[in-house]
């Protein structure tokens, strides 16, 4: 389990990183959690490696005007515990508690797993929901990427070669707004067999909007507006078992991750209606 | 001021070390050595065609690179078969490489040697195979029907059958006023050792000598089977196991196909070379354990009580025997547990299957168990069956089959796997059930239960017993030696993969001694120090070398007080032995300490140290005598070796109280219980972590771990990532109890500990969720989507 041959390069600027990635069959190493056991397992032999690690530009959360803006070197860590992220998007915190262990979280990067556009990511599927930004480096210039354009397949992104994702920006939520994130995996930290993140917006005690994003049982996060079933449970789950399509594996039947998908919207939407009403109190 | 030691929580000795990262294992050796790599068969059966090299050689950093058409001598004989049997009537073992078929996936066929690992795995990658592809043989039911076949020679590919009676079981079921049958199976698991497998060899090519390390269970094995297969005399090959990251049963197979090559291609290129097994490569070209089917027939009376019992089981024994049956035939003797049914028949097949080999796992070797956990979960569940069909309580039809205090020393009638008579020497079931009650509240259990109802939760009690054979022969060995500076060296030839033997070891030594314990060092597992030994498996270590380095120590005593009896003048029953000094009882102003007892044991004519020249005021020896007299030897120490007559057999009694969530099927555990007696305690802090480490592997077991062999014989989820075995997150608080009666066939009376936590898990957790859930559960491991699968089924039926 050693890594086939590759070139490290370790830049030093923004502008330097995106030259580096023109190489042919480039990677961007940032946190490495997802990148370096495939190098090991040689089920990816990029050429050349461009560790972003240097690039402290990288490494903020900030508050950008509505939205919060976290960069491609801050670690889960980090976001996990970061004020800003609690108070303007809760929802990132709630994703965050179910990825791994701390050795991980210590080094893994959230954008660097949005990046991955792993169906199973807990992040992806908060990117997906809270409709977040994707900012994008490239030589032409920068750009930006709206996330449901940004998920085109499992591990598959929009994104370009040579192209280096530099931050995501999340639009922040006010008080009127409750988050939630629930899953069920084989063991804590583990991937998802299924999970739901949920956002709705009460406003003097009604719901004003409720939407999910599913993840773990299709190739991308599918966002799903249940403003219209929310209150009838069964035809939310109608509605929604319509939308996926999970498969079987070792680990679950289709059947059974139908199952938790239809007990996981029902307590994601509980939860985020309670933690509005908490946000408001 | 000594104190007594054995008994004592005393922290682990090598711990510091081991948790600063100052531990030496396999891989932290030999940085400049050359590294080897294997390209291993893709495919569970086929033959090999051709072997094409030509992209290989030109790899800058390229040593060598080996096939079967290149091993020489006995490297190229197939590997031993190391415990032969009369019931292993096909044993099979395979080659250190392929020899034109491979009958696994992981199967070695090419050996790569380069300046390092990458650069040999570079090689490999460039090394084209083509094979023919035959039809392989996965799972019993396959295996069974025989439409294709594992090896040719070998019909029906059955490597194994036995069939053993005490009593006639089938005419006692016939006449019984109840009877049931039940359909039992446990799936595969793994060893998993933290650290794999590891070889790292060096040919000192001046003095024609091999000096070889191994993460094994077992250096004097290794030792022996690779100066066998060089063709080397003993004395010219040692081996030493390092630090090792744990075995669990993995390691006691040996020669493994690496540790003849690894040392092969030392000598023959004259460079140290190692290896070492990554993850990949452990899952699938070690081994595994575990698979069974088992068809129960079981005849009892009124009360409950077994008349007779039936039991015929099938094993997937994989690709090769090198191990022989061990694990089957531990199933079918240790099955019965602490019952007594009036009659018992047990018929074994053990089966072929293109499949890694197994080995016995922890109680079988952590994979702790070795066949007992099957034999438990297939006893466990008829018992509660039994209960459940006469509408009593479970714990009360156990009670009912026990063998009591008073029959023991206990015979079953049958033969250990250790060939000798199978009887149980110590044990109080009863009283470890009642133990077991009290602590888990099992009485009380009904009112919990509808407290948690009353919430709509939905709760599930299981209980299980066993009993193990620990401390099998044939023997260990222990020396102990005092030196001039007071440092007390211990030796065995036993091995440690983390169970505290530089601790427990030097517990013993330090009261048999009457030395501070900061003053004893433990080595094991070198044949430099120690060349005499077994290896460590079965929970016997403390067992055998405890009671071995007992004995080297009390003789070391006797000698060091005759000497002292002598330089104070005095009877050596009036002395004492003190934190290191020797004195006269009641008259502390006579003494001498231990280390001058070891310069004056050896009569030398250089005064070294302090030691030698506090030495010069004594006198001893009878000058009508040699210096060293005729019955005498120079030095302060002292060898032993224990063997004894038979296996001591421990055993405990589990409980667990677990939740299952209404929806999603998933298993809460809310409290396990154990009791456990294995006889006298050296320390009881290290038994507990066995403890929680054996119900570690037995809740992995019950809950998350198997084999996903598909059909062609590809093993699913060979990663930690789909291989489940559990966090810490996922392993309960474990409340353990203890019940000490001391074996009486050893010196310190003690019996093992090593695999008792692990080996009721199927059986506890079985019991517990059918408990909840109120349908049969006859399949183990289950995982939530398999319990919510047979939750619908169940409906469906009903």
């Amino acid at each position: 389990m050693k890594p086939s041959r590759f070139q490290y390069v370790r830049p030093r600027s923004i502008p330097e990183a995106v030259m580096a990635l023109q190489r042919h069959n480039s990677k961007v190493l940032a946190g490495g959690q997802s990148l370096t056991p495939l190098l090991s397992m040689r089920l990816a032999s990029p050429e050349v490696l461009v560790d972003i690690n240097g690039l402290t530009e990288l490494s903020g959360i900030e508050l950008r005007g509505s939205e919060l803006w976290i960069g491609a070197i801050a670690r889960h860590q980090e976001v996990l515990t970061h004020h800003l992220v609690q108070t303007h998007v809760p929802l990132i915190q709630q994703a965050l508690g179910y990825v791994a262990h701390p050795v991980i979280r210590n080094r893994g990067t959230s954008v660097g797993s949005i990046a991955h556009a792993d169906p199973a990511g807990e992040l992806t599927a908060v990117a997906a929901l809270l409709g977040a930004r994707i900012h994008v480096s490239a030589q032409q210039g920068p750009r930006e990427i709206l996330a449901a354009d940004f998920f085109v397949g499992p591990l598959e992104s929009a994104l370009q070669h040579g192209e280096l994702v530099t931050g995501v920006s999340f639009p922040v939520l006010d008080a009127t707004w409750g988050s939630s994130c629930q899953e069920v995996s084989r063991r804590h930290g583990d991937y998802a067999l299924a999970g739901v993140c949920a956002l709705v917006q009460v406003l003097d005690g009604r719901i004003m909007a409720a939407r999910i994003a599913i993840f773990s049982v299709a190739g991308t996060p599918l966002v799903i507006d249940v403003m219209d079933v929310h209150e009838d449970h069964e035809k939310l789950n109608l509605k929604v078992q319509a939308l996926i399509d999970p498969d079987t594996d070792i680990h679950a039947t289709a059947d059974y991750r139908r199952q938790l998908v239809k007990t996981l919207v029902v307590q994601a939407l509980t939860e985020a209606r309670v933690h509005a009403e908490l946000r408001q109190s | 001021m000594t104190t007594k030691s054995f008994g004592e929580p005393i922290l682990r000795k090598e711990d510091p070390r081991l948790v600063s990262g100052q531990g030496r294992y396999l891989d932290d050796l030999g940085h400049d050595a050359l590294a080897a790599a294997f390209l291993r068969s893709p495919h569970a059966s086929a033959r090999i065609l051709d072997i094409d090299v030509t992209d290989a050689l030109e790899v800058p950093g390229l040593i060598g690179i080996y096939t079967y058409e290149d091993l020489e001598g006995r490297v190229a004989e197939p590997l031993p078969l190391l415990i032969p049997h009369p019931a292993l009537l096909n044993g099979r073992t395979g080659y250190p490489l392929a020899n034109e078929y491979v009958r696994h996936v992981g199967e070695a066929i090419v050996m790569v040697i380069a300046e390092d690992r990458y650069v040999a795995e570079d090689v490999v990658d460039l090394i084209k195979v083509s094979y023919e592809i035959l039809k392989p043989v996965v799972g019993i039911e396959n295996a069974k029907a025989a439409h294709n076949a594992v090896h040719p020679s070998v019909p029906n590919n059955v490597s194994a059958h036995s069939v053993k009676e005490v009593g006639d079981a089938r005419a006692m079921i016939e006449s019984a006023p109840h009877k049931l049958s039940l359909d039992l199976f446990i799936e595969r698991s793994a060893c998993s050792p933290l650290e794999g497998k590891g070889v790292y060899a060096i040919w000192e090519e001046d003095s024609q000598e091999l000096r070889l390390w191994s993460s094994t269970q077992t250096s004097t094995g290794v030792r022996a089977a690779v100066a066998a297969k060089l063709d080397l005399p003993l004395q010219k090959v040692e081996c030493i196991a390092p630090d090792v990251g744990g075995g669990f049963g993995v390691k006691i197979m040996h020669p493994w196909p690496e540790e003849v090559l690894i040392p092969w291609a030392a000598r023959k290129l004259k460079r140290p070379v190692k290896w070492s097994e990554d993850r990949r490569e452990h899952f699938i070209s070690s081994a595994h354990e575990r698979a069974q089917e088992h068809h129960i027939e079981v005849g009892f009376d009124e009360e409950g009580r077994i008349l007779g019992l039936d039991v015929t089981f099938f094993h997937d024994n994989g690709a090769y025997t090198p191990y022989g049956i061990i694990i089957p035939l531990i199933t079918s003797t240790q099955l019965l547990g602490p019952y007594k049914p009036a009659s018992y028949r047990v018929e074994f097949t053990s089966l072929f299957t293109n499949t890694v080999l197994v080995i016995p796992y922890r109680g079988a070797g952590r994979p702790r168990g070795a066949g007992r956990p099957q034999g438990v979960f297939a006893m466990e569940r008829t018992v509660d069956a039994i209960a459940k069909y006469l509408k009593l309580d479970r714990t009360v039809v156990r009670e009912r089959n026990f063998i009591q205090p008073h029959e023991m020393p206990y015979d079953l009638g049958l033969i250990f796997q250790d060939g000798r008579p199978l009887e149980y020497d110590s044990g109080d079931f009863p009283a470890s059930m009642a133990m077991l009650k009290k602590m888990v509240g099992w009485d009380d259990f009904e009112t919990m239960r509808s407290e948690y109802a009353a919430m709509g939760r939905k709760i599930g009690i299981g209980v299980a017993c066993y009993v193990e054979g620990t401390g099998v022969g044939p023997y260990e060995g222990g020396f102990v030696q005092v030196e001039t500076s007071g440092r007390i060296n211990v030796a065995t030839g036993l091995t440690s993969q983390g169970q505290g033997h530089q601790t427990v070891f030097a517990q013993i030594v330090a009261d048999e001694l009457g030395v501070p314990i900061e003053d004893v060092f433990v080595t094991t597992g070198d044949t430099r120090r120690f060349p005499y030994a077994v290896g460590t498996f079965a929970s016997r270590a403390a067992v055998m070398s405890g009671n071995a380095i007992a004995l080297a120590a009390r003789q070391v005593r006797d000698k060091a007080l005759r000497l002292a009896g002598e330089a104070l003048e005095c009877d050596p029953q009036d002395l004492e032995i003190v934190d290191g000094i020797i004195r006269v009882k009641g008259d502390h102003t006579k003494s001498i300490a231990l280390k001058t007892v070891a310069v004056l044991s050896n009569p030398l004519r250089y005064a070294f140290d302090e030691s030698a020249k506090a030495a010069t005021q004594f006198a001893v020896g009878d000058t009508s005598k040699p210096p060293v007299p005729e019955d005498q030897e120079p030095g302060l120490e002292g060898k032993d070796y224990y063997s004894p007559m038979a296996s001591t057999f421990a055993n405990g009694m589990h409980a667990v109280i677990i939740e299952i969530l209404p929806e999603t099927a998933e298993v809460k555990i809310l409290r396990y219980v154990v009791v456990h007696d294995c006889g006298r305690v050296i320390n009881p802090m290290i038994v507990e972590g066995q403890i929680h480490g054996g119900v570690a592997q037995g809740v992995a077991g019950a809950l998350y771990e198997r084999m996903a062999y598909d059909e062609s014989g590809q093993l699913q989820n060979a990663s930690f990532m789909d291989f489940l075995m559990p966090y810490s997150t996922e392993i309960p608080t474990v409340e353990a109890g203890h019940l000490e009666t001391p074996s009486p066939l050893n010196p310190l009376g003690i019996k093992g500990a090593g695999e008792a936590g692990v080996i009721p898990g199927s059986a506890v957790f079985a019991s517990a969720i059918e408990d909840a859930e109120g349908f049969e559960i006859r399949r183990m491991p289950i995982s939530p989507s398999e319990l919510w699968e047979l939750r619908r089924t169940m409906k469906e039926n009903a």
